[in-house]
C-alpha cells in the first residue's frame, strides 16, 4: 500500500516498527503535494528543507529506541491561522498580515512538535475563517478534490482538501460556525468540532473568541482520534479552557456506544436540503437503526433559523472587536501612501482586509453600537442560552443528535460569492453546536451521483468527544466509504 | 432678581497603578527603569492568537482598595472590552470592567482644614493601562511607542460627585494616595505616572429641587484628563470653576448640561489654563461588551473574608490611635500618619518615649530633615528606640535640645546608639551648680549692660546671658539651671 494510502494509526505503528521512515513519510507528503497542490491549493506555505530536516531527526530517535511522542514521524498539516514560530508564515489568508511572522507557537503547534510530528506546512483558508468556501483567501481559492470545479467547503478547506488529497493524514482545522465540519463534508474526510475549551486556543488567531475551537480533520474516525489525542487538554494561558481529563479516545474506540438513543430534529430535515443529501444521511441513520439503535424525533426549536440569526450578530461582533488590533501600526501591512495617523489605520485596513472581513467588521461594529447593543449582541447572547437549552434538553432524551452536515453536497466555485446570505446558510445545520459550546463530527456517508460525498453530522453533549468518537466508529465499520481516492489521487499515484 | 448661587460639584476618577510584580494579563514584569520596549511579550503587545490571564494578586489589591473604601463586593464581576484607537493601545480595546465591576458604593472621609468631609465612592474596578506615546520634538513627525507600561495592572475609582471645592478635590486625592499606601495597594509615585486624576467638574445652579421648585439645573459637566499632581488638581479645578462661573454669567439659559452636555477638556500646566478636547457630538463609543476571552470574577466569600480580616491598619485608624493615646494635636498627626513607614515608625518612639509632645517633635524636625534629604523611609535610618532615647535624655535635661540635630546625624553617620554618642562625646548637660555659678559670675561681669536690664525686670535679657553661659560650657549648662542662678544672684 502506498505511504500515504495508509491512515495516520497505520504510519504511526509501521514507523515504530521501523517498517517507515519518518523521512519516507515525509517525501511522500512533499511529493503529492508537489503534484497535486497546483491543481488544489490546499497549502498557502511548506518549507520542505525544515520538514526533511526534522524527519530526520525524527527517525534517528526512533532508530535510538528512546521515548518518542505520539505521532512521531506522522505529517500534519496546520490551517494557517495558527501560530508557528519557526520558518512558516502564519497569514489568516489575509493581506493584512503580510510580511508578520509569529513570535510564538500556538498551544497546539507545541503539542504537536512535542507529539514528534512532522508539520509538513500551512494551509489556506477563508480570510480570517469568515467563509464557507474558502475562496476567501488573499492566495486565491482552494479547490475540491473530489471534482476542482468545486469548492472544499470553510473555512477550514485547505485543511480539508489536504487531506481528501491524502497529501497528508491529518490536519488541524478551526470551527467557528462549522469551519471543521463542513469542509470535512464537502471534502468527504472526517471532521470533528470539540467542545467549546477542549482545546486551548492559545496561538489560534480570534476570529469570534466565544465560538472558535480548534479540531482535526483525517481520513478515519480513528486517525481524527489520534489528532485530537495529541491535543486536546487544559493551558494555563487559555481561561477559558477547561480542566477536564482527557480520556484515551483510541483504547475506547471500537467499543459500541448500546443502547443508543438517536435524536433525528426535524428542524434538520427542512426544504431546503437537497434530496440526494437527505436520502444518504437517513440511509446512515438507517445504518444505526440496524445496529440497534433507538429513533428518537426530536424538536431544536432554536438550533437552526435562531441560531443562524444569532450567529451572524455575536461571530461579527467579537470579530470587529478581535480585529481592531490590525491598523498598520505595530506590524502587518501598513498602506505606503498616507496623510496622517487615521489615514494610515483607514487606509491599511481598507487595503489589507478583503471584502468579506469588512463586511463582517462593518456587521459588528453596528451591532455593539451604543444604541444598538441591547437589541442585537445582548438579545443574541439571550438567543443563545436558548439554543444550548435546546440541545440540554434534548440530551435528557437521547444520547446523540445525528442530521446532514451541510444542506448541499460541494457548490462550484463562484457560486455563492455574489450571495453572502446563501454562504452564510452553508452553516445552517452546524452554527447550533458552536452557539451551544457541543461536541460535534462530520463523518463520511455516501456520495451523490455526480461522486461528490456527503457527511453525517453528529452531536454530542459537552466533553463526551470519547463516546462522540465511538458512536462515529459504529458507522464506520460498516461501510467502506474511507477506502474511496478521488480521481486526481490516481491519475499518477 | 439675583443671581442663583452657584454650586461646586466635582466627582473623581482616579487611575493608580497597583503594586504588582508582574502585568495585569501576562507574565511580564512591571518596571519603570527598564529601555523602552524590554519588558513586553506576544500576550501585552496584542499579537494574533494570544489570550489574557487575570492577575490574581492584583485582583487581590483591587479588593482590598475597595474594602478599604467600604464597597461592597458584588458576587460576580466581569470583564469588558473598551474599544478605541490609538498607536499606545496594541489591540485597539482595553480590557477593563464596565457594568459589573468588583467594588461598588463606598465612601471615604477626608480631612481638609480640620474638617472632615465625606466623599461617595460610586465603583473601584480594574483594568489595563496602554503604553506611552511620545511625538518627535524636532518637528520630523515622527512619533515612537513604548509599550512598556501597556498592561500594567490600573485600579479605577470613581466618586460621586460630593467634592465642593479645588481644595477638596486635591484633599480627596491625597487621601485617596494616603489609603492605597497604607493597604499597600500601590507606591501611588507621582513622578512614575502610578497615580492621574480626572476631575468632572459641574455648578449647580441655584438650590437645587426644593429653592426653585424645580428639577437641580447644572452647567456643562467637564471633565479634565490626565492631571497627575495634586496642585495640577487643585489648579485645574479652580481654573474650571472660574471658567463655568463666567461663561454661565455670559449666557445663563444656555451654558447648562441640558444644552451642551459634557465634554473633555486638557490642562496646560505651564500656562495654567484648560482647552477643550472633545465636545458631546465628538465623544467616543466605546462599544463595550463583555471580553469573551476571560472567564467572570466570582470570589469566594471565605477569600472576601481573609481579605477583609488581613486588612492592613487605614491612616483613620491609625490617625485615631494616635490623637487618643498620645494626645497629639491635628498638626503633628496629620504631619506623622502622611506615610505608613513614618506612621508605624513613629508609633513605636512613642510608645517608648516619656513624653509625646517631645517625642513627635523630634521626629518631624530632626527625623524629616534626613528623610527629605536622603530620600529614604525614615525606618531605613533611624531607629525608634534611638530616637525615643533622644527624646527621654531631652525630656530629662540629661542633654540639651540644642544638640539635638548634632545626634541624629551622629546616628544616621556612625550607626551608635543615642546613648554612646552623648556618652562618646561628651554631651551631657552641666547642671553641677558650682561649676555653672562660677561660669554665671562671668558672664554678669562680662555682660553688665544685659545684666543689668535683667536684674531690673526686663525677662528678655536672660536669652542672651543663659547663650554665653552655654557658649562658655559648649553647649552643655543647663539653661533652666542657669536661668535660675540668675534669678537667684540678679533678683534674690
Amino acid at each position: 500500500m502506498a505511504i500515504l494510502d495508509q491512515t495516520a494509526c497505520q504510519m504511526r505503528d509501521a514507523l515504530r516498527r521501523r517498517d517507515l521512515t519518518a523521512a519516507d513519510a515525509a517525501e511522500a507528503s512533499l511529493a503529492a503535494i508537489e503534484r497535486l497542490d497546483p491543481t488544489v491549493a490546499a497549502f498557502v506555505a511548506t518549507d520542505a528543507c525544515a520538514v526533511r530536516r526534522r524527519a530526520a531527526e525524527i527517525d534517528a530517535r526512533l532508530d535510538a529506541g528512546g521515548p518518542v511522542g505520539l505521532l512521531a514521524g506522522v505529517p500534519v498539516a496546520v490551517k494557517d491561522n495558527m501560530c508557528t514560530a519557526d520558518g512558516l508564515p502564519t497569514s489568516c489568508g489575509s493581506r493584512i498580515l503580510d510580511g508578520w511572522r509569529a513570535p510564538y507557537n500556538a498551544h497546539v503547534v507545541e503539542r504537536l512538535l512535542a507529539a514528534d510530528a512532522v508539520i509538513v506546512g500551512k494551509t489556506n483558508m477563508d480570510e480570517f475563517a469568515m467563509g464557507s468556501s474558502t475562496e476567501h483567501s488573499c492566495f486565491g481559492p482552494t479547490h475540491n478534490p473530489w471534482d476542482t470545479a468545486t469548492v472544499p467547503g470553510g473555512s477550514s478547506g485547505g485543511s480539508a482538501a489536504a487531506v481528501a488529497a491524502r497529501m497528508v493524514p491529518l490536519a488541524l482545522g478551526s470551527d467557528t460556525g462549522g469551519s471543521i465540519r463542513q469542509p470535512g463534508s464537502l471534502c468527504g474526510v472526517v471532521g470533528m468540532k470539540p467542545t467549546y475549551g477542549r482545546v486551548s486556543r492559545y496561538g489560534l488567531v480570534a476570529f469570534a473568541s466565544s465560538l472558535d475551537q480548534i479540531g482535526p480533520l483525517a481520513r478515519t474516525v480513528g486517525d481524527a482520534a489520534l489528532l485530537l489525542q495529541a491535543v486536546a487538554g487544559h493551558d494555563a494561558r487559555d481561561s477559558t479552557s477547561v480542566n477536564e481529563p482527557v480520556p484515551d479516545y483510541l483504547a475506547v474506540l471500537d467499543e459500541p456506544v448500546a443502547p443508543l438513543r438517536i435524536g433525528v430534529p426535524k428542524e434538520f430535515f427542512t426544504e431546503g436540503l437537497d434530496p440526494e443529501v437527505e436520502r444518504l444521511v437517513r440511509e446512515a441513520i438507517g445504518v444505526y437503526e440496524r445496529l440497534g439503535a433507538k429513533l428518537v424525533e426530536i424538536d431544536l426549536p432554536h438550533a437552526t433559523d435562531y441560531a443562524i440569526a444569532t450567529y451572524y450578530i455575536v461571530a461579527p461582533s467579537e470579530a470587529s472587536s478581535n480585529l481592531a488590533r490590525y491598523d498598520g501600526v505595530h506590524y502587518g501591512y501598513r498602506a505606503p501612501e498616507h496623510a496622517d495617523m487615521i489615514d494610515m489605520y483607514m487606509r491599511s485596513r481598507s487595503e489589507g482586509f478583503g471584502d468579506e472581513v469588512k463586511r463582517r467588521i462593518m456587521l459588528g461594529t453596528f451591532a455593539l453600537s451604543s444604541g444598538y447593543y441591547d437589541a442585537y449582541y445582548k438579545k443574541a447572547l439571550r438567543v443563545r442560552r436558548l439554543v444550548r437549552r435546546d440541545f440540554d434538553e434534548a440530551f435528557e432524551k437521547v444520547d446523540c443528535i445525528m442530521g446532514p452536515t451541510s444542506a448541499t453536497p460541494a457548490f462550484p466555485l463562484g457560486e455563492r460569492l455574489e450571495n453572502p446570505l446563501a454562504m452564510y446558510l452553508s452553516d445552517l445545520f452546524t452554527v447550533g453546536a458552536n452557539m451551544a459550546a457541543i461536541a460535534g463530527i462530520s463523518i463520511p456517508c455516501g456520495f451523490t451521483g455526480a461522486g461528490l460525498p456527503v457527511g453525517l453530522q453528529i452531536l454530542t453533549g459537552v466533553f463526551t468527544e470519547d463516546r462522540l468518537l465511538r458512536i462515529s466508529r459504529m458507522y464506520e465499520r460498516q461501510t467502506d466509504w474511507t477506502s474511496r481516492r478521488p480521481a486526481i489521487c490516481e491519475a499518477s499515484a | 432678581m439675583s443671581a442663583p448661587d452657584l454650586i461646586t460639584t466635582i466627582g473623581m476618577e482616579v487611575h493608580l497603578h497597583l503594586a504588582t510584580r508582574t502585568k495585569m494579563f501576562c507574565p511580564c514584569e512591571v518596571r519603570y527603569d527598564a529601555p523602552p520596549n524590554s519588558c513586553v511579550c506576544p500576550v501585552c503587545l496584542g499579537m494574533p492568537g494570544v489570550l489574557p490571564v487575570m492577575n490574581g494578586r492584583a485582583v487581590e489589591l483591587a479588593v482590598r482598595m475597595a474594602i478599604g473604601l467600604g464597597c461592597t463586593i458584588p458576587a460576580f464581576a466581569k470583564w469588558d472590552r473598551k474599544h478605541y484607537y490609538y498607536p499606545d493601545l496594541p489591540k485597539n480595546y482595553q480590557i477593563s470592567e464596565y457594568d459589573e465591576p468588583l467594588g461598588l458604593g463606598g465612601h471615604l472621609d477626608v480631612e481638609l482644614d480640620g474638617e472632615t468631609f465625606r466623599v461617595g465612592i460610586t465603583r473601584v474596578h480594574l483594568e489595563e493601562d496602554a503604553g506611552k506615546l511620545m511625538h518627535a520634538e524636532d518637528g520630523s513627525n515622527v512619533s515612537v511607542v513604548d509599550l512598556n507600561r501597556t498592561g500594567t495592572p490600573l485600579l479605577e475609582v470613581v466618586s460621586e460627585p460630593d467634592i465642593q471645592s479645588a481644595a477638596q478635590a486635591r484633599a480627596y486625592g491625597e487621601a485617596l494616595r494616603q489609603l492605597a499606601v497604607y493597604l499597600g495597594v500601590g507606591h501611588c509615585n507621582m513622578q512614575l505616572g502610578q497615580m492621574r486624576f480626572e476631575p468632572n467638574i459641574s455648578l449647580k445652579i441655584g438650590d437645587g429641587p426644593d429653592g426653585s421648585g424645580g428639577q437641580p439645573r447644572y452647567t456643562p459637566i467637564t471633565e479634565i484628563k490626565n492631571l497627575n499632581s495634586f496642585r495640577s488638581v487643585e489648579r485645574a479645578c479652580a481654573f474650571e470653576i472660574a471658567r463655568h462661573r463666567d461663561e454661565f454669567a455670559a449666557d445663563p439659559a444656555g451654558y447648562t448640561l441640558e444644552n451642551q452636555g459634557k465634554s473633555t477638556r486638557g490642562w496646560n500646566d505651564d500656562r495654567g489654563v484648560s482647552f477643550l478636547m472633545r465636545s458631546k457630538e465628538e465623544a467616543h463609543d466605546y462599544r463595550y461588551f463583555p471580553e469573551p476571552d476571560l472567564v467572570p470574577f466570582v470570589p469566594a466569600p471565605e477569600w472576601v473574608d481573609k481579605i477583609r480580616a488581613d486588612m492592613p491598619e487605614t491612616p483613620s485608624q491609625k490617625r485615631y490611635k494616635l490623637v487618643t493615646t498620645y494626645r497629639l494635636s491635628p498638626y503633628e498627626v496629620d504631619v506623622l500618619v502622611s506615610d505608613p513607614d513614618l506612621s508605624d515608625f513613629s508609633e513605636e518612639v512613642l510608645r517608648n518615649a516619656q513624653d509625646s509632645s517631645t517625642a513627635a517633635g523630634l521626629i518631624m524636625t530632626e527625623g524629616l530633615r534626613f528623610v527629605n534629604e536622603r530620600d529614604k523611609p525614615i525606618s531605613k535610618l533611624f531607629k525608634p528606640g534611638d530616637v525615643a532615647a533622644v527624646s527621654d535624655m531631652i525630656f530629662s535635661g540629661e542633654i540639651s535640645r540644642s544638640v539635638a540635630p548634632h545626634v541624629f546625624v551622629q546616628l544616621v553617620e556612625t550607626g551608635k546608639s543615642a546613648a554612646d554618642i552623648v556618652r562618646d562625646e561628651n554631651l551631657a548637660q552641666t547642671s553641677d551648680e558650682g561649676e555653672l555659678e562660677r561660669v554665671v559670675d562671668e558672664v554678669i561681669r562680662e555682660n553688665p549692660g544685659p545684666a543689668q536690664d535683667f536684674a531690673e525686670g526686663k525677662d528678655k535679657a536672660v536669652g542672651r546671658l543663659i547663650g554665653m553661659a552655654k557658649q562658655k560650657t559648649g553647649g552643655k549648662a543647663n539653661p533652666n539651671v542657669v536661668r535660675e542662678i540668675l534669678i537667684r544672684k540678679l533678683r534674690g
